[in-house]
């Protein structure tokens, strides 16, 4: 059984007792445990079940690499799914809950697949559900979702907030082992600003727990003052807990810091983000172990070599009281001793190479242990937990020699180092024959802004694999004089195995994990190998190898190892799948961080914003602002509030919000010019203080805006433009001034936000401004598309008289720090006139019941002026504007072009929006062949019917045609063609 | 005058540093040939600065001049004299190929102070405190609206940004100020 000794525990703190819960099971651990050590302390040795067989599995490693410990951590609004308890701090009080079993982990329904597994090889969804196709949709699909993803999905919202913050710095080491110690020391004492990262709470890494000396003390020691020496220097910024999760172009690194993770509700941010622009980056993310493929190395029980040796160090943890090591190596050996330190037994180490001969292994001898060199284990026997493991010869096919009894199986394959930052943005790769390992190209790293490599791999991350080689080569990055010194033994090589023993047959290679969360085994990929699949991409997604949430970081070099064989070609032929970040997955919400709630997006406010929130506005999203859709007085509904705004307006006076309208100052010797190329009219002619609707194109000749223009003074225009499209506009102004007619004379500024804008509409327009006294606003003195500027009730007011809605009507910019007190002022001035504020619908349906068109409604970017017949808009004289050339291609000046017409139900009724004019046939298609479509359609309160605008084909020439348009449920809408106009077609009301 | 209020009327709030909406500020925009003897006179009148160099900020009398792009500065003046100093400066430069351009209205200001106001802005805008000069202006990004920040004291700083995105622009130094999310 698992459980904890007496002593031990480097990390723990055992005068600080804690309690978990794992399936509602109390379970004492300590303050500095993870969730892993901690129930492993308590003999709970089997956390999860495997996603294709539901086989049962337990904890195989002790960090990031972990694939099976895996847990639903905490509960309501702090539950978290697929928590890696390997590297999940414990706390007092956490709540775990396996995943992907039912009914329960002991009992699961879904191990049945596992007596099927011979039905179910690589590749098995591939094959059975591509047939029949109908079933994908009702059959496959439904039982595939339902049996995909381990964790549950949170159902409550998260209550916990996160944050991001940025960084700068010369050198980000990342991982504060001996390596990254000593390449931060280095760079520290050169003067560099230094930010290292470390993903666990403690510092030290690997050596510390294989116990080495360096310059004279322990390694232990060593790191402390190596620590500590960091930290008092200002140039330094040392963070544990907190994981390099991605790296991309120019030095910038991702970072994920877990603050309250492990004190869930403290009032601190639980993770923050960490945003760190790097001169360079110092990967010293050391080496994961590698599993060793042997029948039955899925049975929980079967670990890594120095996982078995850090829970027993780290946690003082034994897995189990006796433990057979399996390996290739010589490190593993350290875990043999480390057990027999704690009082454990050792009954044998099997080790796969002929030859054993090194400094470990013979210490292990010393101690009285026997070793089996040149053996393998056939077979581990056992179902929830080891009970004991069969020895063979590795050089053969798998015969039995003997049986050892024990409860835990230590094995090690080798080491991987972790290349994954380096190989994040573009780092390559070399294969190590001797190692056996991929390890980065220091002639081919990721390069940075300046063409130059900007990650540096040192010690075992550069695959330096005993702890003098992993001194000298973090040393040697920024270091002078002589690397820490230490008294490691040397190591005898390891030997390659990727299949234990080398001859196994295909039982046994059908009982090898490769993926013990996705059960793919050897077997497998072998499989998908005579299939034809060559390339290790392929293969990765056929099998699912590597797929699993540990992102093949235990997995690949294997799985690929295995394919090259079955290939038969070397591994550096087949190469590895691509590292892409995050290392470890990233919670949702650091990546949001602070946007969320009433800051997930910015909210654009005008002036008047807040007197509209209290007066019964619903409100429109308009880009980021919100506009007053309409106000609804108490019980009334939003479509009756909407009729009674029109009906009012065009009968009393309304008031409408226009401040999100953009306006933007064109200013300069050239800015006539310069407009006369934005605009499709002619802007240079006119006369100081009055007004001009213009249209923009872009260079295709497509329409992009529309907008009133006023000329202020002999060298200065105010152009106005749609409320979405100020920023777009003002950008295009600078894009153009900047990048093509640099030399032009011409500033811009947009000023849309220096206005409240307010238009005052409808008969008694003029009456309400005259009450309010100080400008001549009558018609003779301020005719329609005129501007005057001057005090209007005693606010400094801009006055145009422009309409889009027909009805006499004021458009006044104030300040807009005086724009709430102008429209409260209107709006009590008004009374008297019957005013009504009004919101964007009404302003709609005003403007539709005149024709006018709407950038976004008539256009959608297909579309040119001349097919809203606005060809009076464009000017004939001008030699070029900006679309002219796009529109005089040969399709855009077709005479078959759809064209804007007016719309009106034969039965009153209001038309679909956005349907289609059905045409007789069908195109190459099937589809029936279409005339035209419907742009804007509303219910006329003015009229008391349905009115609409649409473009179609030949529509001008087709005056009183009757249109087809087939709605939903079979439903046919007919309209007839009429001119756009449905209102006051001589504009008298408008000239008033 | 009638009443004219800023656009979060002078909001404050207690974190681990203290945020401010810091009221009405007067704001010019004038672009033009910063190189030129005309402009720096006219800013001298304006202002009494000198032309500020590349991201730098200059200031006399309660008065600055903030160095924004290379052919434009933000003058700040008294809110009630930037109409007039606005005026002033298109009649002296009316020969010139220049505009100045009252923008009061259009802008929102914040004060951060505090002993850790850099750790309140570092979380929201990507910018290298430690090496932000003290006479330097920092345009930037305010998490997703643009802004321009300096450091306006020992151990306070000043940011601008629209004036519609003030209530957005609170709510994220509300958000990063919170008691408990220092940065340790």
């Amino acid at each position: 059984m698992s459980t904890r000794l007496a002593r031990g525990g480097r990390l723990i703190d055992r005068t600080k007792p804690i309690t978990v819960t794992f399936n509602g099971r109390r379970m004492a651990g300590y303050l500095g445990d993870t969730l892993a050590s901690a129930v492993l302390a308590n003999d709970q040795m089997m956390v999860g079940r495997s996603f294709k067989y539901h086989r049962p599995r337990g904890v195989v490693a002790s960090g990031a690499e972990e694939p099976n410990a895996l847990v639903g951590l905490g509960t309501g609004g702090r539950f978290e799914p697929n928590q890696r308890m390997t590297t999940t701090e414990a706390f007092d009080g956490a709540e775990t809950a396996s995943q992907n079993h039912w009914p329960s982990l002991e009992f699961d329904i879904g191990a049945i697949n596992n007596k099927f597994g011979r039905l179910l090889p690589g590749g098995f969804y591939y094959k059975t559900f591509m047939w029949p196709r109908s079933f994908w949709k009702h059959v496959y699909e439904p039982i595939i979702r339902q049996s995909a993803g381990l964790g549950k999905v949170p159902t409550d919202r998260d209550a916990d907030r996160y944050e991001q913050a940025y960084a700068f710095a010369d050198v980000a080491v990342v991982g504060a082992g001996i390596a990254g110690l000593t390449a931060a020391l280095g760079a520290a004492k050169a003067g560099k600003r230094v930010i290292v990262l470390e993903m666990t709470p403690a510092c030290g890494g690997r050596a510390v727990v294989d116990g080495i000396t360096i310059d004279g003390q322990g390694a232990d020691a060593w790191v402390a003052a190596a620590v500590e020496a960091l930290r008092g220097m200002d140039n330094v910024t040392l963070m544990t807990r907190t994981m390099a999760t991605g790296l991309y172009d120019h030095g910038y690194l991702m970072a994920a810091e877990r603050i309250a993770d492990h004190t869930p509700g403290d009032g601190r941010p639980k993770q923050r983000l960490w945003r760190i622009r790097a001169g360079e980056v110092i990967t010293a993310t050391g080496a994961i172990e590698r599993t060793l493929s042997f029948a039955g190395n899925d049975i929980p029980g079967v670990m890594l070599a120095a996982a078995v040796r850090d829970y027993v160090v780290n946690y003082g943890v034994s897995i189990g009281d006796r433990t057979v090591i399996v390996t290739n190596n010589d490190d593993a050996y350290r875990t043999a001793l480390a057990l027999l330190d704690a009082g454990l037994r050792v009954p044998a180490v099997i080790d796969a190479r002929a030859n054993v001969t090194g400094a470990l292994a013979q210490a292990v001898r010393d101690r009285g242990v026997r070793v089996l060199a040149g053996h393998g284990v056939a077979k581990v026997h056992g179902g929830k937990r080891v009970t004991g493991v069969a020895i063979c010869a590795q050089a053969g096919e798998g015969a039995m020699i003997e049986e050892i009894a024990c409860d835990c199986v230590a094995m090690s394959g080798g080491w991987s180092p972790v290349v994954h930052l380096w190989s994040h943005c573009g780092g390559k790769l070399n294969w190590d024959e001797t190692s056996a390992m991929f390890r980065p190209d220091p002639q081919r790293p990721p390069l940075g802004a300046d063409g130059r490599g900007m990650v540096r791999a040192v010690g075992s991350a550069n695959g330096m694999l005993t702890a003098d080689a992993v001194l000298a080569d973090a040393h040697a990055a920024f270091g002078s004089g002589a690397a820490p010194a230490t008294d490691a033994p040397a190591e005898a090589a390891m030997e390659p195995v990727w299949i234990m023993p080398q001859g196994a047959g295909p039982k046994l290679r059908m009982k090898m994990w490769l993926d013990p969360q996705n059960d793919v085994k050897v077997s497998d990929v072998q499989l998908a190998a005579r299939e034809g699949y060559e390339s290790v991409e392929h293969t990765k997604r056929y099998t699912t190898l590597g797929m699993a949430t540990d992102q093949g970081k235990m997995s690949n070099i294997n799985g690929l190892a295995v394919l090259s064989n079955a290939l038969h070609q070397p591994i550096p032929a087949t190469g590895t799948t691509t590292f892409r970040p995050p290392y470890t997955p990233l919670n949702f919400g650091a990546i949001a961080g602070e946007a969320r709630g009433e800051i997930f997006q910015p909210l654009r406010r005008t002036p008047i914003h807040d007197w509209h929130e209290t007066h019964g506005v619903e409100w429109e999203p308009v880009g980021l602002w919100r506009r007053p859709f309409c106000y609804r007085r108490p019980g009334e509904s939003t479509e009756a509030a909407v009729n009674r705004e029109v009906r009012n307006t065009r009968q009393n006076l309304g008031l409408l919000d226009a401040s999100t309208l953009g306006k933007i100052l064109v200013k300069g010797p050239d800015a006539g010019k310069f407009l006369d190329m934005l605009y499709t009219g002619v802007m240079s002619t006119l006369a100081v203080g009055k007004c001009r609707y213009g249209l923009m194109c872009n260079e295709q000749g497509f329409l992009s805006d529309d907008g009133v223009v006023v000329r202020l003074s002999e060298d200065s225009w105010l152009c106005h433009t749609t409320s979405g499209g100020a920023d777009r506009i003002h950008g295009w102004m600078e894009d153009w001034l900047q990048c093509e007619w640099w030399d032009w004379k011409v500033h811009t500024a947009n000023l849309t936000e220096q206005f409240a804008q307010i238009a005052v509409v409808g008969p008694n327009a003029r009456k309400l401004l005259e009450k309010l006294g100080g400008m001549d606003v009558s018609k003779e003195t301020l005719p329609f598309m005129a501007f005057a500027e001057g005090t209007l009730g005693g606010f400094d007011a801009r006055v145009f008289r422009i309409s889009f809605s027909g009805e006499l009507s004021y458009e006044i910019a104030v300040p807009a720090s005086q724009g709430r007190a102008f429209w409260e002022k209107l709006h009590d001035a008004g009374q008297e006139f019957g005013l009504m504020p009004y919101g964007t619908e009404c302003l709609h349906i005003l403007r539709a019941e005149k024709g006018f068109i709407m950038i976004g409604d008539e256009t959608d970017g297909t579309v040119i002026p001349q097919d809203l017949n606005m060809a009076w808009a464009i000017s004939k004289k001008k030699a070029d504007y900006l679309g002219k050339r796009g529109q005089e291609r040969s399709y855009l000046a077709s005479a078959d072009r759809w064209k804007l017409v007016g719309l009106e139900t034969l039965d009153g009724s209001v038309l679909p929006d956005g349907v289609y004019a059905v045409a007789p046939g069908v195109n190459a298609n099937g589809q029936r062949n279409v005339q035209g479509r419907v742009t804007s359609t509303y219910f006329s309160p003015t009229l008391g019917r349905g009115i609409a605008m649409g473009l179609v084909k030949h529509g001008p020439d087709r005056m009183g045609e009757v249109l087809d348009f087939p709605g939903d449920n079979g439903k046919i809408h007919q309209a007839r063609i009429v001119d756009q106009v449905f209102f006051d077609k001589e504009g008298a009301k408008n000239d008033a | 005058m009638p009443d004219t209020v800023s656009a979060l009327n002078g909001k404050t709030y207690a974190g681990f540093v203290d945020i401010a909406e810091a009221g009405l500020q007067g704001m010019i925009t004038l672009r033009g040939d910063l190189a030129s003897a005309a402009l720096a006179k006219a800013v001298k009148a304006a202002v009494g600065t000198k032309v500020p160099d590349q991201r730098r900020i200059v200031t006399a009398g309660g008065k600055s001049a903030l160095w924004m792009s290379p052919d434009e500065l933000l003058l700040l003046v008294p809110y009630v004299e930037a109409p007039g100093i606005a005026a002033q400066l298109s009649e002296s430069l009316s020969g010139e190929h220049a505009m100045a351009v009252n923008v009061s209205d259009a802008r929102a200001m914040f004060r951060i102070k505090g002993a850790k106001a850099s750790q309140a802005l570092q979380k929201l805008a990507p910018v290298d405190f430690a090496s932000l000069g003290d006479d330097e202006v920092r345009r930037s990004r305010i998490a997703q609206v643009a802004g321009a920040l300096w450091k306006s004291g020992p151990q306070e700083f000043t940011l601008v940004s629209f004036r519609s995105v003030a209530g957005y622009v609170m709510g994220l130094l509300e958000s990063s100020a919170r008691p408990g999310s220092e940065i340790a």
